[in-house]
């Protein structure tokens, strides 16, 4: 009998756990049927009618039937709550689509961009970075580069002079110039000079006053017209692209002998020819050649001993090519919708 | 250089190879063609036709009614509107169906009544420039020799079929400025001998040195002076082929004799002057400096003034010409010219030079005075002209020439190894190699084992050195024949310096702060150079400005900055933040250099923060401005080493300005922009903030030492201090930091009243005060002791009550 009454009161209990769908109804089913007044206390408090041998039975079963409707109680808590968490939590639901709060950040002039990726590229070449005084004597500026104060080369009207002396300079190669002085005589020397220049020109689409050049040197035994066109296409390929090539072809310096300007294939149309590249499959970026002999001498190198290569070339002219832009200007307007268009990592 | 590849076969044989080919070939060693055109490209159907009839239109006072002869079977009628047009004249006819330039088609047509089958043309209607048309035919149609055959394609007699390259020359290819220049330079490339124009000597028995006499006082100048007399000339217009080579290269024709003068300038590159012997003013000439002041009109009509700095050829009494300049208006040919002085000279490079540029007279002649003439030309030059002139003018060439001739002409001897052109180029020709490409340059080669000794011919001016003659191998032997390779040699390291790498360091830093990079022009206007600068020191002035604009190297960059901020704002671009890094420069002695300093300059205005679906939105304000240059030092490690101090500055806002000071010395300033000069640019509220960016990367940074992580608790004290309205929060914490001891870690400031609730002139500031000490879990006590201090420091100094 007891038996039964104890099954038939967890079958009961059973059904109204699952029944139950607040946490309240199922205090109350543990209280109506755990508690101390509960129905399974009852029935044990009888049990002092059983025989010996039934007691432990039916106490061990009591025990079962309770831990069952505990454990099932529970189970049916716990997932009472969740639903209750889950209720409350579906009342907070945001728009995930909404902006988010925005943090500010700048970036890199598009000029300092294309700077600082060359620097890079060179340090990782064994140069380091040297920079000089924007406005220079008309010595390190011409003089000792080869151009002396007759040379057709220097017209006054090209340049911004201050003194017959002092001038803004009008290339970066003082730089270079210096740097040599300083290591006298004494190779080797590895250099990247960026900076400011100032030539006398009106502004324009193509044309500004003010522009800035990146130039290396190069000097030690044994430097060749190779090595400057091997260094050169590594650079080419790095700033341009892995599958650009890279062309050299005579010219004039006053501070190289032999000369070299240095065709870059066209990106656009790959070499076919196209508009930007006018036709020829190439584009004009960089003058270099081998270090004029007199440069050499004047900076106290022994040009019996050494040798060097140099390059130079125009940061607004690769910035325009690497990005596309189409007037100089661009780059000293500052107009924030033009300066936040480089902001992020390329491949 | 305009280079006719028509006219180059005279000197070197071109079969084979197209103008185009030409052109790849030249660029790819060592000059550029920056084009090749055919003028003729397009166009059709313009025959040489004769006049055979002309009378007036019927119906229109300004038209020519005319029947042409074009080799058709019939003349056709043309109503031609050109005043010059004339029966017997052999012209130019577009033929009913021709393209002219500018895609225009002939139709036929009817004017006034009049039928009219094609057009008889103006050179320019062909494609002329007008300025290189001969005044001859400047305003109405060109008219053909007599002896023109009718029916030939006109477009061809004119040379416009002719293909032209344009060479761009760097200043040392001067010897490419002749078509014998450009011939060796050809020869060089294709393998091919150079022919030189055959000059057969028909000369009177009349010496010329009987006519004229020839003196030189200044022999630096002008080392030799050559003076032929042709007699009996006729002036008249050159023949036609002449003509248009003349126009091919881009010289306007003139008349026989100027054409001859200009023909030979183009062909040796050898520039000559003829005067009219008659009108000359003396039997002699003498070349010397210009007296002060001397004056000469010139060709073009025009009185110049000349200084000692101008050489002048002079009839023995006043200047007839500048010497390789331009020649006098008294002297010149003239039509009814008959006897000629053709002087064919070497002047120096810098007296035409100076010359040219001081009376802006550029030329064909003084440009390639000023670059160097071959001097080996110069005798050829003017013997080749009086021929041609004899030939063309019908003259007589009197014997020989009155002369001056004292220059010495050394070739360049060059000794040079094929090993040192191999090493400088990366290569590896064989002896061999080297001695074909010098021979085919033309030069005196001779050999001994590996070495060899290069004659330079003196139209080679620009080669006089070893590297020199390694150029010529490199190009001849072809740059894409250069192998590619990497400097081996000892290693060195590549690395940024540490003032670099701070700079690099500032721009991550203002970045990540959300400023943007600018970069504006050094260059400025008297009144902006000075503007905001940190220190008041002179600013420079160039020599030569272009503009007012940008006349004047800057003390300061805001300024720039500021116009970065109007031009933005004028844009409707309200909020920004900019920064620039860049150099100023201050004036010291004339004689030196300026000092140049580097830095560092931003610019705040509008919303620095704005999330408006949110509700927030903050404008910048000095904080804002200040918070990111607190970041700049706490970047570069400066924090403790920086003070602000109020400040008035001129242009700032007088109650939102502070100096910066590094350990005591103002490097920068930072503040809001006087609101007066805000209107003045029709700017918004502007912050703006510049630094010696030179200052902060070289003061000194303590290394980076570890300090142990506290394991014991920390004690936080909070407390209001009532102050004077005029004390500065920073002065308080100072006193608080000093007297705090070695147990308190931190100060900060959470709290700021200066509302209606306190007393007249006075406001609270509460700190926060936080102790511990690494070792050891303060007692009460310990930090009693440390915090009563405080409190008596700050009443103290600062008459600071803790507030109730
Ligand atoms: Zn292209």
């Amino acid at each position: 009998m007891m038996q039964e009454r104890l099954l038939e009161l967890q079958e009961e209990a059973l059904q109204k756990v699952t029944a139950a769908s607040e946490l309240k109804e199922l205090n109350e089913v543990r209280v109506a049927y755990l508690g101390k007044k509960g129905p399974i206390t009852e029935v044990l408090r009888g049990m002092g009618k059983l025989s010996a041998e039934e007691r432990p039975k039916i106490g061990a079963l009591a025990n079962d039937v309770r831990e069952a409707i505990a454990s099932k109680i529970e189970e049916k808590q716990k997932a009472l709550e969740t639903a209750a968490v889950n209720a409350k939590l579906a009342t907070e639901t945001i728009d995930v689509t909404l902006p988010g709060r925005p943090v500010n950040k700048g970036n890199l002039h598009p000029l300092t961009r294309v700077v600082e990726e060359i620097e890079d590229l060179f340090i990782g070449m064994g140069y380091t970075v040297a920079e000089g005084p924007e406005v220079e004597s008309d010595y390190y500026n011409f003089e000792a580069l080869n151009l002396p104060k007759s040379h057709p080369a220097r017209d006054m009207q090209d340049s911004f002079y201050i003194t017959d002396e002092i001038l803004m300079r009008t290339h970066t190669s003082p730089v270079q110039a210096r740097t040599m002085k300083k290591h006298k005589g004494q190779g080797p020397v590895k250099i990247i000079c960026p900076g400011k220049v100032y030539r006398r020109d009106n502004d324009d689409a193509t044309h500004s006053h003010q522009f800035q050049q990146i130039e290396g040197l190069v000097i030690d035994e044994n430097i060749s017209m190779s090595d400057l066109k091997g260094t050169l296409d590594v650079f080419a390929k790095k700033v341009f692209g892995q599958d650009r090539e890279i062309r050299l072809r005579p010219s004039f310096f006053p501070f190289t002998e032999p000369s070299v300007e240095v065709d870059i294939s066209c990106k656009i149309c790959g070499g076919k020819g196209c508009s930007v590249c006018k036709q020829t499959g190439w584009i004009e970026v960089l003058g270099a050649g081998i270090v004029h002999p007199n440069v050499l001498e004047m900076a106290g190198f022994d040009s019996k001993k050494y040798s060097g290569f140099a390059f130079g070339m125009g940061v607004e002219r690769i910035a325009m090519l690497k990005y596309g832009v189409d007037d100089i200007r661009h780059f000293y307007t500052n107009d924030v919708r033009f300066l936040k268009q480089f902001n992020h990592h390329e491949a | 250089m305009f280079v006719s590849y028509k006219w180059l076969q005279d000197y070197v044989d071109l079969s084979g190879i197209n103008a185009t080919e030409l052109a790849d070939k030249i660029t790819k060693s060592g000059i550029e063609v920056e084009g090749v055109e055919k003028k003729s490209e397009g166009l059709k159907g313009v025959v040489i036709g004769h006049v055979i009839e002309r009378e007036q239109h019927p119906n229109a006072d300004k038209l020519n009614k005319c029947q042409v002869d074009i080799g058709a079977e019939n003349p056709v009628q043309i109503i031609c509107g050109a005043p010059n047009v004339d029966k017997g004249q052999k012209v130019a006819v577009a033929t009913v169906g021709a393209v002219l330039p500018g895609n225009f088609k002939i139709k036929k047509a009817k004017l006034r009544g009049e039928e009219s089958h094609g057009m008889i043309c103006s050179l320019q209607e062909l494609g002329f420039e007008s300025k290189l048309v001969s005044k001859d035919y400047a305003t109405g149609i060109f008219v053909f020799p007599n002896d023109a055959e009718v029916g030939k394609d006109a477009l061809e007699e004119l040379g416009l079929s002719d293909e032209v390259l344009e060479l761009g020359l760097t200043p040392n290819r001067s010897d490419a400025l002749s078509m014998i220049g450009v011939a060796y330079e050809v020869g060089a490339i294709l393998g091919r001998d150079v022919k030189w124009p055959a000059i057969e000597k028909a000369e009177a028995a009349e010496k010329a040195s009987d006519y004229i006499s020839v003196k030189v006082e200044a022999k630096e100048d002008n080392p030799i002076y050559t003076a032929k007399i042709i007699k009996d000339v006729k002036v008249g217009p050159s023949p036609l082929w002449m003509q248009t080579r003349l126009m091919s290269a881009g010289i306007r024709p003139h008349n026989n004799v100027v054409d001859i003068t200009n023909y030979i300038l183009l062909e040796y590159g050898q520039p000559l002057h003829a005067f009219d012997y008659d009108r000359f003013g003396s039997k002699e000439i003498v070349i010397r400096r210009a007296k002060d002041a001397e004056k000469i009109v010139t060709l073009d009509e025009t009185e110049r003034t000349l200084t000692p700095d101008h050489l002048v050829i002079t009839n023995g009494i006043e200047p007839v010409a500048i010497a390789g300049v331009m020649g006098g208006a008294d002297s010149e040919v003239k039509n009814d010219t008959t006897n000629i002085i053709l002087e064919s000279a070497y002047f120096a490079g810098t007296v035409v030079r100076k010359a040219s540029k001081d009376h802006g007279l550029r030329s064909e002649a003084s440009a390639r005075f000023e670059k160097g003439v071959d001097p080996a030309r110069v005798r050829e030059a003017g013997e080749r002209a009086a021929q041609l002139i004899a030939q063309y003018a019908g003259g007589t060439v009197l014997q020989g020439a009155a002369e001056v001739d004292e220059l010495t002409m050394e070739p360049a001897v060059i000794s040079i190894t094929v090993e040192k052109i191999n090493t400088l180029l990366g290569t590896d020709m064989t002896v061999t190699e080297v001695e074909s490409i010098f021979k085919r340059l033309q030069f005196g080669v001779e050999l001994d084992n590996e070495t060899f000794t290069i004659t330079v011919p003196t139209r080679r001016g620009d080669i006089t050195i070893e590297a020199d003659l390694v150029e010529e191998a490199a190009r001849l032997y072809g740059y894409d024949n250069i192998p590619t390779t990497l400097p081996i040699g000892s290693a060195t390291p590549g690395q940024l310096t540490d003032y670099q790498m701070k700079r690099r360091k500032a721009r991550r830093t203002l970045e990540g702060a959300g400023l943007y990079q600018a970069v504006t022009y050094s260059l400025t206007s008297e009144e902006k150079a000075s503007q905001f600068a940190l220190e008041a020191r002179e600013s420079i002035r160039l020599a030569m400005p272009i503009s007012e604009e940008r006349s004047q190297l800057r003390l300061s960059i805001v300024p720039q900055l500021l116009e970065v901020v109007k031009y933005n704002n004028a844009r409707q671009i309200d909020s920004l933040a900019l920064y620039e890094i860049g150099s100023v420069f201050f004036k010291r002695d004339e004689q030196e250099l300026p000092e140049e300093k580097e830095h560092v300059a931003g610019a705040m205005t509008g919303l620095w923060e704005s999330h408006l679906w949110q509700g927030e939105k903050k404008s910048v304000d000095f904080f804002v401005a200040k918070g990111v240059i607190e970041a700049l030092f706490d970047t570069l490690g400066l924090n403790d080493q920086i003070n602000y101090r109020q400040a008035q500055i001129n242009d700032m806002h007088p109650g939102r300005t502070a100096e910066v000071l590094l350990n005591g010395e103002v490097i920068g300033f930072i503040g809001q922009v006087h609101p007066t000069v805000q209107k003045d640019l029709d700017i918004k509220e502007t912050y703006i903030f510049e630094l010696s960016l030179k200052a902060l990367a070289e003061a000194e940074v303590a290394p980076i030492a570890y300090q142990t992580i506290p394991r014991y608790p920390s004690t936080t004290r909070d407390i209001a201090l009532v102050v004077d309205q005029a004390t500065k929060a920073g002065d308080i914490q100072d006193i608080i930091e000093e007297a705090g001891g070695k147990l308190l870690k931190e100060v900060s400031i959470f709290d700021l009243y200066e509302g209606e609730r306190m007393e007249e002139g006075k406001k609270s500031i509460a700190y926060s005060l936080k102790y511990f000490d690494p070792e050891r879990t303060l007692t009460d006590e310990d930090i009693t002791k440390a915090h009563e201090k405080v409190l008596e420091a700050v009443k103290e100094k600062a008459g600071a009550e803790l507030r109730g």
